[in-house]
């Protein structure tokens, strides 16, 4: 965890650890798992609104809890930046982390994999592999996208890839 | 055809009738040329697609009737100004000819194989390997199914620096190869996986045509591979195996055992994993490690820690083959242009979450490798060496010839080749992997028992043989080489100068003590989801 900073740390040792060992296909374990899932999702959430630094929604698109969607931002300039996220967790979780996916930057900067997946080989995967199975879906977003966002995202502002929807649409709402 | 020729005559006609009109019969001559061309152009398309044999031949003999229309105009033509547009239309019909010859023509399916040389039958070569000893039975080949896992994306990205400038990778490469190899040997059937579409950028692979642009990776391959190979039965899955469900469908479709109903175990003989990331490996593992299903790994790369020396290095390469433009710099292995293949027996070999990739060091001090710009590359050249490993190990494991390979590596900057054996990890994190180590050890006496059932067949066919030596004066004996492995063999985790683990391994883990805290907590799914749904909703 040497580089990472120091508001970083503390963010994550507050969210809660995760005990069960268990894949999509582990019926009764999975659900235990999805169980903590949701209490580490909800202390990082409510985490992030008392430190009025809230920056995504997700809750699981079907009842299994193997597809996730939801939203994320990012404030740059004082311009708020939305995106849309989304991930399946896959087969081998929680030996690989999810690939998290923004398919509304795919194509736009050459951090990412195919259909908009967000490049976290070298910044979060040996973090997840040393950790597993204790870190969860809320330490991959708070290890995995929130930094990439804020690497990302002035450039791709910066650089015209992408523009504030007001600029865009020219509409007046703020 | 019959409308060429007709309106070829009446335009003949037409030719005589002006005989003596001057300016007026060269007109024709005109028309008549452009009438020909119009006509071909407009039937050329049907060439192709005509495909059969019978209709070329009739083809060709239409054009040859047309040469000699042509031969018996120009000798009716007294004007001898003429003969040279006559000679211009001969030598066109000569042209289409040629062309008619070179359209391709599909082959039809090939009920047995057969070893008789003659030029039209596709296996005599391979029939050959029987004759010449080296396979038992080659046309057993047709008998057995594989399954290769194609792809699975990768795009971009390897980034180390703001100032990465890779680009576009992803496999397909050793995959599709390894298919058109096998299916020109005639194996019996070929399941492809992929979710891809065929890309512009993927032409720096070989297989994948520019008009196959738009297609599934795994649809364009199915039509070049059956236009290669009509005997071979494809079958093509668009899919992602990483999710929970394509992973269903693709366990299912190993299992089904409509193609081989007699066959144990699963429905295909090998799977071959040409993917290009660890994810999609972790899976191939999982379902393999489940089904009790041998399986054979694939990677052909270029470093992800390569030195900036070496990427220049590379670009000059490359830019001398001239395969692929700067900003096409493909994809990705541990020093710089190489790859290996590795065969997994779940319970026999090590299996991939047995042993977790390694980076090595390619002589370079290792602090020195993780610098800006840095990216990874992939070359058709090492990818075509590592396809031909691949499927050369395939066909020995198939057809039982030779030695096959538990793991044969290939650096290409130093031409060198390891090989090695991987045992199982006792302690693996994969618990199917466990479990068939256990049975692996269960089945020993039986295993062993058959082995000494052949070695003792051996020893009679050889007991008429003399002994080697009459007298043992030093007492000299000699050991088996596997227990002096098991005896030497250090269960120590450390690893030589060199290497690192790509991945760290997990920490160990400590139960958390179970004090009442966690009692507490709300242990039902659907108030967790309220709560989460709650926190959203603000």
């Amino acid at each position: 965890m040497e580089g990472w900073d120091p508001n970083t740390k503390s963010t994550l040792t507050q969210i809660p650890l995760l005990t069960t060992k268990a894949g999509p296909r582990d019926g009764a374990a999975w659900t235990q798992r999805l169980k903590e899932e949701y209490r580490a999702l909800i202390a990082y959430t409510q985490m992030n609104k008392s430190k009025d630094n809230d920056w995504f929604r997700i809750s699981a698109a079907n009842p299994e809890g193997t597809r996730w969607t939801g939203k994320c931002w990012y404030v740059h300039n004082l311009l708020k930046y939305e995106f849309d996220l989304q991930f399946d967790i896959p087969v081998t979780y929680p030996a690989t982390a999810p690939e998290l996916e923004l398919p509304e930057l795919d194509g736009k900067t050459q951090k990412m994999y195919r259909g908009g997946k967000i490049c976290l080989t070298v910044h979060f995967k040996p973090l997840w592999a040393k950790n597993c199975p204790r870190f969860g879906i809320a330490h991959a977003l708070c290890l995995g996208l929130a930094p990439w966002l804020a690497a990302e995202i002035p450039i791709l502002v910066d650089s015209g890839m992408i523009k504030h929807k007001d600029d865009a649409t020219s509409s007046n709402e703020s | 055809m019959a409308t060429v020729k007709k309106s070829f005559h009446n335009a003949c006609k037409k030719g005589n009738e002006f005989r003596l009109g001057g300016a007026q019969e060269l007109e024709s001559t005109a028309v008549l040329q452009v009438f020909l061309d119009s006509e071909f152009r407009h039937k050329k398309p049907n060439f192709g697609s005509c495909g059969g044999g019978a209709e070329r031949a009739r083809m060709e003999v239409e054009l040859k009737e047309m040469l000699d229309d042509l031969q018996s105009l120009r000798q009716s033509l007294s004007d001898p100004s003429l003969h040279a547009s006559i000679d211009k239309l001969q030598s066109r019909v000569d042209h289409l000819t040629h062309l008619a010859k070179s359209v391709p023509v599909r082959r039809t399916k090939v009920k047995d194989m057969s070893a008789e040389v003659v030029d039209s039958n596709p296996y005599s070569r391979l029939m050959a390997l029987q004759r010449m000893g080296i396979v038992e039975n080659y046309e057993r080949i047709r008998e057995f199914s594989v399954a290769i896992v194609v792809c699975i994306c990768l795009l971009l990205p390897i980034y180390l620096s703001k100032k990465a400038f890779a680009s576009t990778l992803g496999i397909g490469g050793v995959g599709s190869v390894a298919a058109e190899m096998l299916t020109r040997c005639g194996i019996g059937r070929i399941l492809l996986y992929d979710y891809d579409k065929v890309e512009l950028a993927n032409m720096n692979r070989l297989f994948f045509r520019p008009e196959q642009v738009g297609m599934t990776k795994t649809d364009a391959a199915v039509q070049t591979l059956s236009d290669i190979n009509p005997d071979v039965v494809l079958e093509s899955y668009t899919l992602n195996i990483t999710t929970v469900q394509g992973f269903e469908t693709f366990m299912s479709s190993l299992k089904n055992k409509t193609f081989c109903p007699s066959k144990e175990g699963s429905g295909v003989e090998l799977v071959l994993s040409c993917v290009d990331n660890y994810e999609a490996r972790m899976v191939v593992n999982q379902a393999c490690n489940e089904l009790n299903q041998t399986w054979m790994e694939s990677e052909a790369q270029l470093s992800r820690l390569m030195p900036v020396c070496e990427i220049a290095r590379l670009f000059i390469l490359i830019q001398n083959l001239n395969v692929l433009g700067l900003k096409h710099f493909q994809s990705v292995s541990e020093d710089a242009v190489s790859g290996h293949i590795q065969l997994l027996i779940p319970g026999e070999t090590a299996c991939f979450a047995c042993a977790p990739p390694l980076v090595v060091a390619s002589g370079v001090d290792e602090r020195t490798l993780k610098r800006e710009g840095v990216c990874a590359a992939s070359l058709p050249t090492t990818m075509g060496v590592v396809a031909g490993l691949l499927v050369q190990n395939t066909l020995k494991f198939l057809l039982k010839f030779g030695h096959v390979s538990p793991y044969l590596g290939y650096s290409s900057l130093k031409d060198y080749f390891p090989t090695m054996a991987m045992k199982p990890n006792p302690q693996c994190s994969n618990a199917a992997c466990l479990e068939r180590q256990k049975e692996y050890i269960l089945a020993k006496p039986a295993r062993d028992a058959a082995e000494k059932a052949k070695m003792e067949a051996e020893a009679a066919a050889v007991a008429a043989d003399v002994p080697l030596h009459d007298d043992n004066e030093w007492n000299i004996s000699v050991l088996d080489d596997s227990e002096m492995e098991s005896t030497g063999a250090t269960s120590s985790d450390a690893l030589p100068d060199g290497l690192t683990r790509e991945l760290p391994s997990a920490d160990e883990f400590q139960k958390p003590p179970t004090s009442g805290a966690t009692d507490n907590a709300i242990d039902d799914l659907e108030e967790l989801r309220r709560q989460l749904e709650a926190l959203n909703a603000d």
